[in-house]
């Protein structure tokens, strides 16, 4: 068992998410920076889908009931007593302690066998929007971890580069007919606002103008699009996002980019770069 | 059909009939294919990393589609009482009495267009033109699960208690949504629906 000693801002347990049922109204939901999940499922041995801890902003605390090897990936923060990217043995009784992160917003923690709590629709993730898999963690909590079956075969993996303001590829489309030009987008960096959790991320910058008016009838939507609401400031979408809407997508994110996106903190710029692959 | 890309793993396509379109793309079975997300002009169909768009995109842009819906069977019967806090101003705005907003409702054929908003809140085509209104300019801050509701050309009804606009005219004990259940949604794209009037 795993003790909620403190879960710092938001704990939520989250593994790879809800495939296969968007067409039911469910979000995929799963890990935010799913790279830093699977990265510490590897590190100890665990299935990338394993379901592990994703803490927001860390200042939290986690105690290891049993011996247990546990790695902790994503936004870089002060630990102890082990250390980020690199499988570590805690005996029982271990306090995990874990500082603010330096640059990212969301840090991984993975137990070796995974956390077992009960899954809801094939995934333990947590989905803040449709308030689906376990309840956001409180002290108190109590994890069971599940049975390992890998091997522990790496001793350490570089972990998330701090970006100061990151470049992230867009492809234009589905519907970037709907605005004048997307050229603002490439143009000048945007400053990502408070407004943002796992269901996006909200930004200020250069607005899009519309081309066309009225309303768009609703339609399904990828994680990584940019929507673009009438006021013409993108949100991207991250892995709570609702799996349909009825505002424009501008542009998409580069699949590989997402992870990056999701380690965006409010305050800080972002730039977007045109790759191919529009409509 | 339009075919549009959503990204480097994602295609949007544009049809006069989505949930027909999303029959036929589950039909295919492609093990490339990870969701197929019906819209109300649009299927989305998002894939594994790799896939070759050009190909599917071309695949799908001239795929066949089926002439009956994906269920074509019994219409599922969802029991309504007709004791919505909407009714009333619904009968205002239509210019019809209360009887006749309940009798056009539950005279209704109703298909699941597609479902999104929230898990299991499905979008039923077929409303009467006449029971046609807008949605509430001031949204409840919460809905109770099993509310029978309209807005625009849709009915719905309420799978989980949740914040809404949607114009109230009864309640179900039916419950569309079950997470523990599988399929967990009762209703799916294509399901045909009929609303029978019971009095508790």
């Amino acid at each position: 068992m795993i003790e909620v000693v403190r879960p710092g801002p938001l704990a939520t347990v989250q593994d790879l998410g809800r495939a296969g049922y968007a067409h039911l109204g469910v979000p995929l939901s799963g890990a935010a920076d799913r790279a830093s999940l699977c990265l510490a499922n590897r590190l100890i041995g665990n299935a990338e889908d394993a379901a592990g801890v994703e803490l927001t902003f860390g200042n939290a605390a986690l105690r290891f009931e049993s011996a247990a090897w546990v790695a902790v990936t994503g936004a870089p923060l002060p630990l102890s007593p082990v250390t980020m990217n690199a499988p570590c043995h805690v005996p029982a009784g271990t306090v995990v302690e874990f500082g603010a992160p330096s640059a990212g917003v969301r840090t991984y923690v993975a137990v070796r066998g995974g956390v077992d709590v009960p899954a809801v629709l094939g995934s333990r993730s947590t989905d803040v929007l449709s308030g689906l898999g376990p309840p956001p963690l409180s002290a108190g909590d109590r994890l069971a971890v599940g049975r390992a079956t890998g091997m522990i075969t790496v001793d350490v993996a570089p972990g998330l580069e701090p970006e100061g303001e990151p470049v992230l590829r867009v492809a234009a489309g589905p519907r970037d007919d709907w605005f004048e030009t997307l050229a603002p987008l490439a143009e000048a960096a945007y400053e990502v606002t408070t407004q943002s959790n796992r269901v996006g991320v909200r930004l200020d910058g250069p607005a899009l103008k519309r081309r066309r008016g009225g309303e768009l009838p609703s339609e399904g939507m990828v994680t990584g699009s940019l929507q673009v609401p009438p006021n013409g400031l993108p949100i991207i979408f991250l892995a709570d996002h609702p799996t349909t809407g009825g505002y424009p997508v501008a542009a998409v994110l580069a699949t590989g980019d997402i992870p990056r996106a999701a380690q965006l903190r409010p305050g800080q710029r972002v730039r977007f770069r045109f790759a191919a692959g529009g409509t | 059909m339009r075919v549009r890309r959503a990204g480097d793993a994602a295609l949007l396509i544009e049809t006069e009939a989505p949930h027909r379109l999303h029959a036929a793309v589950r039909e295919l079975a492609r093990p490339d294919v990870v969701d197929v997300v019906p819209g109300a002009g649009t299927v989305l169909v998002t894939t594994r990393p790799g896939t070759d768009l050009r190909y599917l995109g071309s695949l799908l842009g001239d795929l066949p589609l089926p002439e009956a819906y994906e269920t074509g069977g019994e219409p599922l019967r969802v029991p309504v009482v007709y004791d919505g806090e909407d009714l009333d101003e619904v009968a205002s705005i239509t210019g019809l009495s209360s009887e006749e907003v309940i009798e056009r409702h539950a005279s209704g054929d109703y298909v699941v267009a597609y479902l999104g908003f929230a898990p299991g809140f499905g979008y039923l085509s077929g409303l009467d033109e006449r029971l046609q209104v807008p949605r509430r300019d001031s949204p409840r801050t919460s809905v109770p699960s099993g509310s029978v509701a309209i807005a625009g050309p849709y009915g719905a009804i309420y799978p989980s208690s949740s914040p809404g606009g949607w114009r109230l005219l009864g309640r179900t004990t039916l419950k569309p949504w079950d997470p523990e259940r599988d399929p967990p949604s009762l209703l799916r794209p294509g399901v045909r629906v009929r609303f029978d009037r019971v009095t508790r």
